[in-house]
Parts: C-alpha cells; structure tokens; sequence
C-alpha cells in the first residue's frame, strides 16, 4: 500500500492538468467530479497509506519517482517522503481539502469560472502536498513557490474587480519576500552540507555544528524569514487580511487551514537546526508572542467578518510559532490540526453566511440569523468554541491548553511567553464571541436569498465532529493522559523537557486558563448581548486606539510609506528608462536622416541630373586640389 | 598635312558638352533631353579623337565608334521609353513622371 505514495499528489495534478485543458468546454457538474474526485481518491489513497504506515510501524517511506537535475554535486529527486510528520500534513490537507472542494461545488455553482476555480485548487492541493513530501529542499522549495502562485490566483480569482487584483499582488509580493530569505538559507546550507536532502542535513547538523554556532543561527534566522513570509507573521503578516479578497472556500483552505501554516510545517521539519540555534528558536517564539498578540488586538476591531478570521489566523499561527519557539514541536502540530479543522469551519460557515446574505460581509449589518440558518449557527459556534477554546468539551481546549502549559513549564518557556498566550487566548474568546453575538444574535437585519444545501451543510457537519471529538486523542495527564497524536509523532519530534518542580501547577494553570476563555467570552456577553451601549461607548471613548488597531497596527501605512513610495517615485523618475535614451538616441538620428534623404528623392528627373552634375563638379575640384 | 591644334579641339568640345548639359537640365521636354544628351556624347566624341589625332593613335576612334554604338542603342531605348511615356501620361514633360518618386 505505502508504493501508492506518489498517487496522492499525482491524482490532485492530474485533476489540475484536466481541468486546465478542457477549461470551459465541460459541463459544471463533470468539471465538479473531476475537481472533488481527485481530491477525494487522493484522501482515500492518504487513509490507505497512513493506516499501512501506522500498522507496520516503519519509521519512514521514501518513493523515488526520478532524478530531477544533477548539476555539480546536487542532485535533488523527484522524491516522497513519508513519516509521522508528513503524515499527519497530508491527511489533513487531503480531507479538510476534500470537503472544502465538495463545499465548493455549491459555492461557485452561479460562478462562470467554475472549471477554473476547480483547476486552481487542485494544483494547490498538488503543491502543497509536494511541499509536505518533499524529501530534499528544492523540490520543497518548488511546492513553496506553488502554494504561492495559486494563493496568488486564487485570491484574484475575481480579476475583475481591481482591488482582488492589489491583494493578489500584495500577497504574492510579500511573501516573495520572505522567499527570497529563505532560497539564500538553502543556498547557506548547501555551502555548508553540500546537499539539500533534508534528512542528510538533519544527521549531519549536530556534528559540523556546536550548539549556536553563527552559521547555524543565520541558517535559522534565514528559514525564519521564509516561514514569517509564508504564515503571515509579524513583520509580513500585512498581506493575510487583504487575501480574504477571494472566495471564502479559498480562504478556508489555502489562508487558513494548509498554506499559511507552511511555515510551521518549515520549522518543524527543520528542528534539528533550531536546537542548535537556540537564539533563532527563541525569536521564533518572540515573534509568535508578538504576532499573536497584535493580529487578536486587531481582530477585536474589525467589521468584515472574514477579516476578523483573518487576523484570528494570523493570531492563532502565532500561538505555533509560540510553541515551536519552546520546542514544543509536537504541540505546534498537534494545534496545526486542530485549528485546520475548526478555522476551516468557520470560514465556510462565515462563507455560507455571506453568501445567504447577498455577498454582505459587515457583521454589524447581520444580526439575528440564529433562527433563519440554524445548521450555520450551530457549526459556526461550534467552531467559535473550539477557536476560544472553551473548556473541556472542545479540541481547541485541548490543542491550546498544552501550548500555553509548555510556554511556562517548558525548558525554554519563560513568564512572558505564558502570559502572551494567556492574555491572547482572553482577546481571543473575547473576539470570537463578540462575532458570534453580533452575527447571530439581535435583531435580523439583512434579508437572507439563499440557504444553503446540502453539499455545503454536511462539510460543516463534519468538520464541527472534527472540532469537538478532534483533541480527545491527545489529552494532558491531568485529564485522562490520552497521548495518541504525540506517540505518532514521538519518534521524529523529541519531547519538551519540563522545568523541575512545575508538574504541580499544571492543574492551576489549566484553571487559569480555562477562567480566562470563560472570562472573555463573557465579556463579551456583556458588552454585545447585556448592554449593547457599552461597546459603543468604549469604541468612541477610545477612538485613536480603535482605529489604529483596525487599520492592523498601521503596518500597511508604514511599508506604504517605508517601500512603496519611493518605490513608486524612483519608478516614475527612471519612467524613461535613462539607459535607454542612448539607444533612443541612435534611432531618432537614423529617423532624422530618413526624413532629410526622402526629400531628394523627388522623381523630378532633372533634380536628379543637377545633383549629378553638382556631384562631378565636387569630385573633379577635389581631385584637382588633392594631388596623389 | 596641318593639323589643328588641340586647344581649339577641346575648346569646342567642352563649349558642346556644356551646352548639352545645360539644355538637359532646362529643357522639360523628354525628346529634347534625348537629344541634348546626343549631344553631350558627341562632345566627348570629338575630345576622343582629337586626343586620338594628337598623339597619333587608334584609339581615339575607337572609342568614338563605340559612343556612337552606344548611342544607337540609347536611343532605341530611349524612345520606346519616351513612347510609353507619352501614352501613359498624355505628355512629353518629364516632370510628369515623378509619380513613384524614383
């Protein structure tokens, strides 16, 4: 079974390649079942594999497919790589991907663009299962440059609208960035380790560097950048909240649930490097901390419901970061996961939300759908829950409880990294309540046109289960010490190694941080259930702060300001291209002499003779002044 | 025998040549020009055989006989043309035919 490896990303690129040549020319429902059959193989083929590679236990699964190139000592493969932690990566971008593209048929059905629409999210799926399996950096970088090039496409999607065009722009740019930071990290590690096979680099790490060694912490800062660029992390998480510019589907799977968490996926798979760069793991925590902080802050401001799930992504990678900043690696995957499950929900659900309500976004102008869309409320609030990890009962509990257990007990955990998660999962409960009242709750104030059907309910069915039952396989030992999801991983990912004498506080600290959910989803309550008024008062009492976190921290104003500008200035100077004068030069004196000679040749046949006669007289005068 | 002198020969020659030239340029009408220019071939003609007769050699009339030659065959040419000329256009003024400016 483990030989069918290579299908799982074929399958999505032959869905890709179908849909990309017949195009249009196809009927909606055969393009459809093209789109989500391939899908849907690919994730049947994931279980098949997965359970073969769980059962017999191995360690790790290499296909070959061929050699991609051989040029002077690197000679990356065409090659996949299955262990735990690609495993887990593929089962979730082949399901949760699945029931978005079954989603998506419903979605896009009035859509001109359906074959498109379909065609690009299979390739993304390709690319990022590349990504995933990719047993040598290149052909990780190639997946890396994939998922970005359909986000691209994807988030312009609707092309016709000029500012879908900037988002698309503005995404692709940024992330670009990143991605160049992290193509001269692989060139460092190739100078070093000359190869770029990721497990020969893992091996060979710990004996050609000591721990921090300056080119191991460049090698990390470097890979960082890349992985800041790719999970919208602070400084370049600017271009996620415009991205939501595409349809929500869209948003759900490549913003939310796959793409964006590349990075971690980058660091976690690279972690051997980072334990001996200590220096750049704890920025890779600092930033989480920060990042996560700020995109909340921003969240509780915004009006367009998909911009709050933009900036609460934002956060919530943030939360990974955190995690693998401790070395909490399993628990940043553990997490991946679960938020792959109930922010995927929650988009569709936002999406089939929107969608009822005439493509309005404006929260504000929603309000009481609770009753109208009962099936959307509750999916939507289950995934609410699980985001403000409410108590117990849901996997976002659990996924986060262990992150914020780890950023205090961990060896590398401190205070602060506590008390930014503590106070994020606070802004968090406070922000994903506040949207959840606001929409669903009060007076009904846009007329709903469409309810959805079944092709769009029973995704939501499913991923709200898998947002419930989700974090039951992985429990702390204080309740119930299920460890299922870390045993997958235990092999790969080495264990955090707790500070001595905390074990005690672990069930203090699961109170605390169960107080501080409860805490601001009942603020919340209060201030857009019990006294509507409040909110309102508070926003114009602190109006200079709630325009500044709205606008994200005026980061945009300042890369305006910093880059764009002059940019756009230096651009508008050199419009003529100042090289290029000289040639234009040269061709404005060939023109000039065109016009002149043109004149002479008149047809008058004497004019002729006359410039003969004047050009004898020329040469016989100086042949008779010149004498040889 | 009293041979003329040379100077004279020549002078005639050009006063020719130049005549032809000038009437070649002033002259719009095509058979004129043919024949101005007749005239300038005759003038370096008759240069060719006084050299010829100056330095006691063939070769003067050799070439004038072949100017002559060419000058038959010139002007066969050139009256077709100035034939065609004539029933395309109407006309024997040479400024006519400056239509394809060439």
């Amino acid at each position: 079974m483990l030989s069918l490896l290579w299908l799982i990303p074929t399958l999505p690129f032959l869905g890709a390649l179908i849909l990309i040549l017949t195009g249009s020319r196809i009927p909606q429902r055969v393009a459809a079942r093209i789109g989500c059959g391939s899908i849907g193989l690919s994730a049947a083929i994931t279980a098949l594999v997965g359970y073969d590679f769980l059962a017999t236990g191995q360690a790790s699964y290499k296909f070959t497919a061929w050699t991609w190139f051989h040029v002077d000592g690197l000679s990356p493969g065409v090659t996949f790589y299955l262990d735990s932690l690609s495993l887990v990566f593929i089962f979730v971008i082949t399901f949760v991907g699945f029931l978005i593209h079954i989603y998506s048929t419903e979605f896009m059905q009035t859509d001109e663009g359906f074959a498109r629409f379909f065609a690009y999210l299979n390739l993304f799926v390709c690319a990022m299962l590349i990504l995933v399996l990719a047993d040598n950096l290149v052909l990780l970088y190639l997946g890396w440059e994939g998922v970005g090039l359909c986000s691209y496409l994807l988030i312009g999607f609707w092309y016709s609208e000029e500012k879908n065009g900037y988002a698309a722009r503005k995404a692709f740019i940024i992330t670009r960035v990143g991605d160049t930071a992290m193509a001269i990290g692989l060139f460092v590690l190739f100078s070093v380790f000359h190869t770029l096979n990721i497990q020969d680099i893992l091996v060979q790490a710990p004996q050609v560097w000591t721990i921090g060694a300056s080119s191991a912490v460049l090698v990390g800062f470097l890979l960082l950048g890349g992985a800041v660029g790719k999970s919208a992390q602070l400084p370049l998480q600017t271009w996620l909240p415009d991205a939501m510019a595409g349809p929500s589907p869209v948003s759900a799977l490549i913003h939310a649930a796959t793409m964006v968490t590349a990075g971690v996926y980058l660091i976690t798979r690279m972690h051997g490097i980072y334990e001996l760069a200590p220096l750049a793991q704890q920025w890779v925590g600092i930033i989480g901390a920060v990042t996560l902080l700020l995109a909340g802050c921003s969240a509780l401001t915004q009006y367009d419901l998909k911009r709050v799930l933009a900036y609460s992504t934002i956060s919530q990678i943030g939360y990974m970061f955190l995690a693998l900043g401790v070395g909490a690696w399993s628990a940043a995957i553990f997490h991946f996961m679960i938020h792959a499950f109930f922010k995927a929900l929650l988009f569709l659900s936002a999406g089939a939300v929107i969608m009822a309500l005439h493509h309005e976004h404006d929260m504000f102008r929603m309000g009481g759908l609770r009753k109208k869309l009962p099936v959307i409320y509750y999916t939507f609030l289950i995934g609410a829950a699980s985001l403000a990890a409410l108590p117990f009962i849901t996997a976002g509990f659990y996924s986060k409880d262990q992150i914020l257990w780890l950023a205090w007990a961990g060896e590398r955990g401190n205070l602060w990294f506590f008390i930014a998660a503590l106070t994020g999962a606070f802004i968090t409960a406070m922000y994903t309540f506040r949207m959840v009242f606001v929409t669903f709750f009060g007076e009904a104030k846009t007329h709903i046109s469409h309810r959805p059907g079944k092709r769009m309910t029973i995704p939501l069915v499913i991923l709200a289960v898998l947002s419930l039952i989700g974090g039951f396989i992985e429990l702390p030992h204080t309740l119930g010490h299920v460890t299922l999801f870390s045993n997958i991983l235990s092999p790969l990912l080495p264990a955090v190694p707790l500070r001595e004498g905390v074990e005690s506080t672990e069930w203090t600290l699961q109170l605390i941080a169960a107080a501080f959910s409860l805490g601001g989803i009942y603020i919340a309550y209060i201030f857009y259930i019990q006294q509507p008024k409040l909110a309102d008062d508070l926003q114009s009492a602190t109006r200079g702060v709630h325009q500044f976190w709205f606008r994200g921290w005026d980061l945009d104003a300042l890369y305006d300001f910093v880059f764009v500008r002059p940019f756009v200035y230096l651009s508008k100077w050199n419009k003529g291209d100042v090289i290029d004068r000289f040639y234009t030069l040269l061709v404005r004196l060939t023109e000039y002499f065109n016009e002149t000679f043109v004149r002479t040749q008149n047809g008058i046949l004497r004019w002729y003779i006359m410039s003969i006669v004047a050009g004898a007289i020329l040469i016989i005068t100086i042949s008779l002044f010149i004498q040889p | 025998m009293k041979t003329l002198p040379i100077e004279s020969g020549l002078l005639l020659a050009g006063v020719l040549f130049t005549l032809g030239l000038i009437s070649v340029l002033i002259r719009r009408n095509i058979i004129f020009m043919l024949i101005s220019v007749e005239i300038m071939l005759n003038a370096a003609g008759l240069a060719f055989i006084m050299a010829g007769s100056r330095w006691v050699q063939a070769d003067g009339q050799v070439m004038f006989i072949f100017i002559l030659t060419m000058a038959a065959a010139e002007v066969s040419v050139g009256l077709a043309l100035i034939l065609q000329i004539y029933h395309q256009l109407k006309t024997l003024d040479s400024d006519a035919a400056d239509k394809m400016h060439g």
